[in-house]
């Protein structure tokens, strides 16, 4: 028992020392930014979180990147998060309906869809067309942002889709056709962009008529409402348009 | 024989995790919205994935019991480094994260992959089939069903198939009328593990099967799709997923004593 009691208190000194402060100057207060963003964006947020913690001394921007309903859930279940950025209108909606934000959210960046089809396209796929008949093409579900937006383009298109598979997060439609087991897939642009040399892109004639409009606000319940809005005044800015752009993003 | 009484600070560690354990499942059944509940599950998506999910899980439990009881047989009675390995193999898949086992079926049996292309050259084409449900659900469900029957097996303690072996009775024989009714309570919870496991595969069909109604999204699956636009409904959902599990696990009981009583 003694010795148990020793082990114990040994490792707590451990942890004690590990987050004691290591420079003897007086260190800045030190901060933690939560930031909720939709999964679509952790590129480009990855890179505006360390501009960020580059200006800010002391702050450390902390992501959690997931689907856009899942984080509204999230933040409705109470989780403590400062900014809160969404990858379609339907679900910043539902946080501010649920007075999850402090004043209304701004629009930063919008999303279309594309075609993507592995290196090589394999199957000679040429588009939403005839060359589709018989082969494996993979969509997110109606439901979820980018199965909407499919949705509401093929019916504006007027083609039937008939996919072999509806998945629930856009990142599977990616592996799915990264991998070869699907012919072709639809995904944000920002997706097609992300998967590099692994697929080729068929653009989709008419894509832009449907856009999935990215809004981010600071969350109500924030202890730090001023640093918050920076992050989102540095999204909107400048730095963060360039950031964005160079993720596929369109930027208002 | 009586046996000696345990300690008493037992019962709190012990009534804490009882407590652990229900309390989600509670809290799921208070979140329900009865009054929806018939008009939440009486949807077409809901249907087809209870039914996608009741077909593939006798198919999948099917091929466990075929394949897995003579791998649980044949693994009770080795001994030595390849029989340990063997053990080992048998019930990995029990302990990989599903993504996992969903990735390493992609990478064995997917379109691109080693076995995968030459079984698409014999015309078989596993990809977003319900077949390849079955797969997933097999794969993750046969080491509950061999764990179980070879543990039951190595610890048997009877010397009946001895008996009956030296009374003249082949080895086939001896299998089928001593040794494996012997084993039937440990064959039937194991049955029921493996079935419930494959009730439950999410992760492995997500990855490797892919999700379309009516062909392969199994009921997790539309729980996961569902709780994206309406959260009542998926835990109503989760609540038939219960449900069954604790009719399977309770005709398990019953079935084991029965036989224990037999016996």
């Amino acid at each position: 028992m003694r010795r148990t009691r020793g082990l114990v208190a040994a490792v707590a000194l451990t942890l004690l020392s590990a987050c004691a402060p290591t420079s003897g100057a007086a260190p800045p207060p030190p901060a933690r930014l939560v930031v909720f963003a939709a999964a679509s964006l952790s590129d480009a947020y990855g890179s505006l979180g360390r501009t960020f913690e580059a200006e800010h001394p002391g702050v450390t921007v902390v992501f959690s990147f997931d689907g856009s309903s899942t984080l509204v859930d999230q933040l409705t279940s109470g989780a403590p998060a400062d900014v809160f950025a969404s990858a379609d209108q339907a679900n910043m909606d539902k946080a501010t309906a649920a007075n999850l934000l402090s004043g209304a959210p701004a629009l930063f960046a919008t999303n279309t869809l594309t075609l993507i089809v592995p290196a090589g396209n394999p199957a000679g796929i040429t588009g939403l067309d005839s060359s589709l008949a018989g082969k494996k093409l993979v969509v997110c579900a109606d439901g979820v942002p980018c199965g909407s937006a499919t949705t509401t383009l093929a019916k504006q298109l007027g083609v039937t889709l008939k996919p072999v598979s509806e998945e629930t997060k856009v990142t599977d439609v990616r592996a799915k056709v990264e991998t070869g087991q699907a012919d072709a897939g639809i995904v944000y642009v920002t997706d097609a962009k992300s998967s590099g040399s692994k697929v080729d892109t068929i653009p989709i004639t008419g894509a832009d008529t449907v856009r999935n409009n990215y809004l981010v606000g600071v969350v109500a319940t924030s202890k730090q409402a001023a640093l918050a809005s920076a992050f989102v005044s540095l999204v909107t800015g400048p730095e963060g348009r360039t950031a964005l752009a160079a993720a596929g993003f369109a930027t208002p | 024989m009586i046996r000696p009484p345990l300690p008493r600070w037992l019962a709190l560690p012990a009534a804490f995790a009882a407590i652990f354990l229900a309390v989600p499942l509670v809290a799921m059944l208070v979140r329900v919205p009865w009054s929806r509940f018939p008009a939440l599950l009486a949807t077409s998506s809901s249907l087809d994935a209870l039914w996608l999910s009741l077909r593939t899980c006798v198919a999948s439990t099917a091929v466990c019991l075929v394949l897995g009881l003579p791998l649980a047989v044949v693994l009770s009675r080795s001994h030595g480094r390849l029989a340990t390995a063997g053990r080992l193999l048998a019930s990995l898949p029990m302990v990989l994260p599903p993504v996992v086992a969903g990735l390493a079926l992609l990478v064995a049996l997917g379109r691109r992959a080693w076995l995968g292309s030459r079984l698409s050259l014999l015309g078989v084409d596993l990809a977003f089939t319900t077949a390849a449900v079955v797969v997933a659900q097999t794969f993750v469900a046969m080491p509950y069903l061999v764990v179980t029957v070879e543990g039951a097996l190595r610890s048997a303690q009877d010397d009946f198939d001895v008996v009956a072996a030296t009374l003249g009775a082949s080895p086939t024989t001896v299998l089928g009328r001593v040794t494996l009714p012997l084993a039937a309570p440990a064959i039937a919870s194991g049955t029921a593990l493996a079935f419930a496991r494959a009730l439950g595969e999410f992760g492995a069909t997500l990855t490797f099967a892919g999700s379309l109604q009516g062909t392969t999204r199994t009921l997790p699956l539309e729980v996961y799709l569902v709780r994206e636009t309406d959260t009542d409904a998926a835990i109503a959902l989760s609540v038939v997923l219960v449900a069954i599990a604790v009719v399977l696990v309770a005709v398990t009981a019953v079935l084991g004593r029965r036989q224990q009583v037999r016996r």
